[in-house]
C-alpha cells in the first residue's frame, strides 16, 4: 500500500511539475521580445507537450507531436522568424494599442476558459467511442487502434489531411517570382562545408532510413504511422541537402512531383475500387484490409516525406550563375 | 539479485541525472558560448550514457539494449556535431591569429 502510494504521489509529482511548467513557457513565449526567441520556446514547448501525451497513454501523438509539432514546425517557425528579423522593430513599433491588445488578450483567456470547462464538466464516465473502436478493429486486421481508426474507420479524414499537404507546398512554392520557377528550393542555410557535418550527414542517414521505415511498419500493431515515420525520413533528407552533399531537386524537374502525388493518389484509387469490391467509397473488401491498409500507406509515406522535405528547403530560386553559385 | 540490480539502476540514473543538473546549471551559469556548450555536451555524453548504462538491466530483451545503447550513441553522434557547428559559428576568425585570450568571444575569464 506505502509503495503504491508513493507511485501515485511522484506522478503527481512529475505531473504537476510538467503542467506548471508548460504554463510558465506559454507565457514565457507570450512575453518573448523577439519572433525568434518565441519560435525557439515555441519547440521547447512543444517537446514538453510531448511528454505530457505519453504521461496520458497517447504515444502515437506524442510521437507526431515531436515529429511534426516541434521539429518541423519548429524549423519553419525559425526560419520565418529568422527571414522577418529585420523588419520586427519596424513592426512593433506599430504594435496595437492598448485596448485592442486587452481585448485579443480577454478573448484568448474566454476560449481557454472555454475549454477547460467542456473538459473538467464532462460527464463520468466520459462518453467515449473506444469500446466501439475496440469491437471493430479485427475486420481491419491492425494491432493499433489508432491507425485504424486512421485507415479504416476514418479514412476519408486521412485522406484529405495528406491531400491537404499538396496544396501547402503550392502555396510555398507560390511566394516564388516568376524568374525563379525554373531553379531549387532556396531556403535551407548554405551552410559553410564542414567535417563534422559531412559525417553526420553521412553516416546518420542510414540509421534514419531504418526508423523511419520501422516507424511506418510498426504503424501497424504499435505506436507509429505514416505521418511520424515520413518526419524522420524527410529529416535524413534535410540533413544531406544542408550538409551540401546533395542540391533540392529543380521545382519543375518530374520525379519529385510524381513522389508528391503518389501517395494521395494510391489512396484514393484504393478507395474509388472499394465502391465495387466493397460497396462504399474507401472501404476495403473483406480479408483484404491490412494488406491495402499496409500499400496506402508505404506510398502516403513517400508523398509526405517529399512535402514536408519541400516545404522545408523552401520557394525555389534561381542560383546566381558562375564561381558564385551556391555550393 | 533484483535487489542488487534495482539498486544498481537507482545509483547509475542518479548519478547521471546530477550531470544533467550540473550541466543545467552550467549552461545557465558559464560565461561564454564555448564553456556553455561543454556544460551541455558532457551533460548529454555522460548524463544520458550513465542513465542508458542504469536502465539496461531493467529490459529483458537483447533488442531493447540495443535500442537503448543505439539512442546513446545516436546522442553522441549529432551532439558532438552540433558542438562543433556551433562552437565553429561563434569562434571568431581572427581567432588563430590572436589566440583565444584576445579574441572577441572569450569575455568571462582573464
Amino acid at each position: 500500500m506505502r509503495g503504491s502510494g508513493l507511485a501515485v504521489t511522484s506522478a503527481l509529482v512529475v505531473d504537476g511539475g510538467l503542467a506548471l511548467l508548460i504554463i510558465g513557457l506559454a507565457v514565457w513565449i507570450t512575453a518573448a521580445r523577439t519572433a525568434y526567441g518565441a519560435a525557439v520556446g515555441f519547440m521547447a514547448y512543444g517537446l514538453l507537450l510531448a511528454l505530457v501525451w505519453v504521461r496520458l497513454s497517447a504515444v502515437d501523438v506524442a510521437l507526431t507531436e515531436a515529429a511534426l509539432g516541434t521539429g518541423l514546425t519548429g524549423l519553419l517557425l525559425v526560419g520565418a522568424a529568422a527571414r522577418l528579423a529585420p523588419y520586427e522593430a519596424a513592426e512593433s513599433a506599430r504594435a496595437p494599442g492598448l485596448g485592442l491588445r486587452v481585448l485579443i488578450g480577454s478573448l484568448c483567456a474566454a476560449v481557454a476558459a472555454g475549454l477547460a470547462a467542456v473538459v473538467l464538466l464532462l460527464p463520468e464516465p466520459a462518453p467515449t467511442l473506444a469500446p466501439l473502436v475496440d469491437a471493430n478493429l479485427p475486420p481491419t486486421g491492425v494491432g493499433n487502434p489508432v491507425t485504424g481508426v486512421l485507415m479504416a474507420h476514418r479514412a476519408i479524414d486521412t485522406l484529405l489531411e495528406t491531400v491537404v499537404l499538396v496544396p501547402a507546398l503550392i502555396g510555398v512554392w507560390s511566394l516564388a517570382a516568376d524568374g525563379d520557377w525554373r531553379g531549387r528550393p532556396g531556403s535551407l542555410p548554405a551552410l559553410p562545408s564542414s567535417g563534422p557535418l559531412t559525417l553526420l550527414a553521412q553516416v546518420l542517414p542510414p540509421f534514419g532510413i531504418l526508423v523511419g521505415a520501422h516507424l511506418v511498419w510498426i504503424g501497424a500493431d504499435d505506436p507509429g504511422g505514416k505521418f511520424q515515420g515520413a518526419a524522420v525520413l524527410a529529416a535524413m533528407w534535410v540533413l544531406v541537402l544542408v550538409a551540401g552533399l546533395r542540391r533540392p531537386p529543380l521545382v519543375t524537374s518530374r520525379t519529385p512531383r510524381l513522389l508528391l502525388i503518389l501517395g494521395p493518389l494510391v489512396f484514393i484509387a484504393i478507395g474509388t475500387a472499394g465502391i465495387w469490391l466493397a460497396g462504399d467509397f474507401l472501404a476495403y473488401p473483406v480479408g483484404w484490409a491490412k494488406p491495402l491498409i499496409l500499400t496506402i500507406e508505404a506510398a502516403l509515406t513517400l508523398s509526405v516525406a517529399v512535402v514536408l522535405g519541400l516545404l522545408v528547403a523552401g520557394p525555389p530560386v534561381v542560383d546566381d550563375p558562375g564561381p558564385k553559385a551556391r555550393r | 539479485m533484483s535487489l542488487l540490480l534495482d539498486l544498481y539502476t537507482i545509483v547509475l540514473v542518479t548519478l547521471g541525472a546530477l550531470f544533467f543538473l550540473a550541466g543545467t546549471v552550467g549552461l545557465l551559469r558559464f560565461p561564454d558560448t564555448l564553456t556553455r556548450l561543454h556544460a551541455l555536451t558532457k551533460a548529454d555524453n555522460l548524463g544520458l550514457g550513465l542513465v542508458v548504462l542504469g536502465l539496461l538491466p531493467q529490459v529483458s530483451s537483447p533488442l531493447g539494449w540495443i535500442g537503448l545503447i543505439a539512442v546513446w550513441l545516436l546522442a553522441l553522434l549529432s551532439g558532438a556535431t552540433v558542438g562543433q557547428l556551433l562552437a565553429g559559428a561563434v569562434r571568431p576568425t581572427d581567432w588563430q591569429r590572436l589566440g583565444p585570450r584576445d579574441a572577441g568571444e572569450w569575455t568571462g575569464r582573464d
